[in-house]
């Protein structure tokens, strides 16, 4: 770890991915995550290697990012919500590739091109893939600027583990925001192993079979070997990758489900709630796919109920209905259109829940 | 312990400095903090403010929505944030441009005559630390020797030059509000 610096959330993912190998980032510009390529563009050039480039499109950078992926680079696109939706043909190709990269989304209020304010009304889309054909993404929710820094780094290693692109679901808040942040030590996961099949450069006699990078498989029995090839390594992410954080769950009657923004301000609704006699409890996914199911299941056991915050109006809570298996009540109090939730509404929510019983 | 502070003026008045100085220096002093700058279609000229957040706890919501602790540089903000004051609360507010008070009964306001003290320093320009000078005399949530440290990493080597009378502004913002 080195010295704690203050750093806004945009700023401290872009140097985290600098110091976790990233050379090669292409983007365009969209509020509220114009601080990652402002970041890159003054440190990228000045690094042996390093490419920043100001694509045309949104379209134009996730293609440039298949392109550096296809070549063995550590690479990574940011945007918000807009953008990224320009994004999904580009990420579905990137998947039926094979092919690692980071892609940040600093989510801001929807549909369409919205509000620039913090929100989270882009789980769906994160969680269940985004474009066109079977498949999936690992999704990373930081709730701090800290998080953001480790789970950025973490998620270079983990497109190299599986070759397929990691999400970091942020928001507005997450990347605007300032907080300490001390860098670690990033050291790369010595157990990954050499990119063989990167397009680097084929020359006869030169000891391998010529890379050929394709998301086209016109043979559909070819194709449903290859579709089932990914759902192994899907299937390898759940049992392997799911990452949660729970706090005051093991006696809690009501259990509060957030992540990211959310999470933080629902944690500090449940500490009061506690301070009032009420056992509340949070679970906090920091994986959004592949989801938490295991700790909902186990409070449900036990909990009056669930209830799950969001900024959007209701996504995450599918996910928690199906975790709980219809055994409790699972209610929702959500915010929208950029609009954060306070600690207060959380906490008048979860004493309604007390006083009717729910 | 939490200090929570809404910091608002015109853009160009140094109010998201005063609130990075005081994270910064609360940070160095060990504390939780958490800056946020309201972002958004924000023009030259026009208003500015963020809210910061210091905690020995993990600092949940990083926005001020019922204000505790408001610190005003100019008429605008002063119109827009004293309803979301919260009962008891207290406004520090820049005098020097602004010729009213709050219309709220029911919370601290207390006048800092920024411009005119920051132009006996010699500076003009250093009307922010007047402020930040009586944040700190009203809530010892940092020391002045903090916030020097904090601004000194700010600056930089190239800006060495200033800091003291940045000093000398922080000392006669405190004594005015003492």
């Amino acid at each position: 770890m080195g010295q704690k610096m203050l750093m806004k959330g945009n700023e401290a993912i872009a140097e985290a991915a600098i110091q976790a190998g990233c050379r090669f980032f292409f983007g365009y510009p969209i509020t509220p995550q114009n601080q990652i390529p402002e970041y890159m563009s003054k440190r990228l050039p000045k690094i042996e290697g390093g490419c920043f480039l100001q694509a045309e499109s949104e379209v134009a950078a996730i293609n440039m990012v298949y392109g550096a992926a296809g070549a063995g680079a550590r690479v990574m696109t940011s945007s918000s919500s807009p953008g990224i939706s320009l994004k999904q043909e580009g990420i579905s190709y990137i998947v039926g590739a094979e092919l690692p990269c980071v892609i940040v989304n600093m989510v801001r209020g929807g549909p369409g091109l919205g509000s620039i304010q913090p929100a989270q009304s882009d789980y769906y889309q994160s969680t269940r893939g985004g474009g066109h054909g079977d498949y999936r993404m690992l999704v990373l929710a930081p709730a701090s600027v800290q998080e953001a820094v480790e789970l950025t780094q973490k998620a270079f290693d983990l497109a190299d583990k599986y070759r397929n692109p990691m999400l970091v679901m942020g928001d507005g808040l997450i990347g605007q925001m300032m907080e300490p942040v001390e860098m670690p030590d990033y050291q790369k996961d010595p157990e990954l192993p050499e990119k063989t099949w990167a397009a680097t450069g084929w020359k006869p006699g030169c000891g391998r079979d010529r890379a050929i990078i394709n998301s086209l498989y016109i043979d559909p029995a070819v194709l449903e070997k290859h579709v089932n090839h990914l759902y192994e390594k899907y299937a390898a992410m759940e049992a392997n990758e799911c990452r949660w954080q729970e706090e005051m769950t093991e006696d809690a009657d009501y259990v509060i489900v957030a992540y990211g923004t959310t999470a933080r301000i629902a944690r500090s609704a449940m500490r009061k709630l506690r301070e009032e006699g009420i056992r509340a409890g949070l679970i906090r996914p920091i994986t959004l796919w592949p989801f938490p199911a295991a700790p909902i299941a186990r409070a449900a056991e036990h909990a009056k109920s669930f209830l799950t915050v969001e900024m959007s109006m209701g996504q995450m809570v599918d996910d928690v209905k199906l975790a709980v298996e219809g055994k409790k009540p699972v209610h929702f109090f959500g915010r929208t259109g950029g609009i954060v939730p306070t600690v207060r509404e959380i906490i008048t929510e979860v004493e309604n829940l007390a006083k009717e019983g729910k | 312990m939490e200090a929570q502070f809404l910091i608002a003026g015109f853009g160009g008045q140094g109010v998201l400095l005063i609130g990075q100085l005081l994270a910064k220096a609360a940070m160095h002093d060990g504390m939780n903090v958490s800056w946020m700058p309201s972002y958004g279609p924000e023009m030259r000229g026009g208003e500015a403010n963020c809210a910061v957040v210091i905690s020995d706890e993990p600092i949940g919501s990083p926005l001020v929505t019922e204000i505790p602790f408001a610190v005003i540089m100019n008429k605008p903000s002063m119109i827009k944030f004293t309803p979301a004051m919260e009962k008891g609360g207290i406004m520090l507010y820049n005098s020097s441009l602004i010729d009213i008070t709050p219309d709220r009964d029911d919370i601290i306001a207390i006048p800092v005559d920024c411009n005119a003290i920051a132009e006996e320093t010699g500076n003009a320009r250093t009307a922010n630390m007047v402020m930040l000078g009586a944040i700190i005399e009203k809530t010892k949530v940092i020391s002045i020797d903090s916030a020097m440290e904090a601004l000194k990493a700010t600056f930089g080597p190239k800006k060495e030059h200033l800091l003291p009378v940045n000093r000398v502004a922080m000392e006669k913002g405190a004594e005015a509000v003492r």
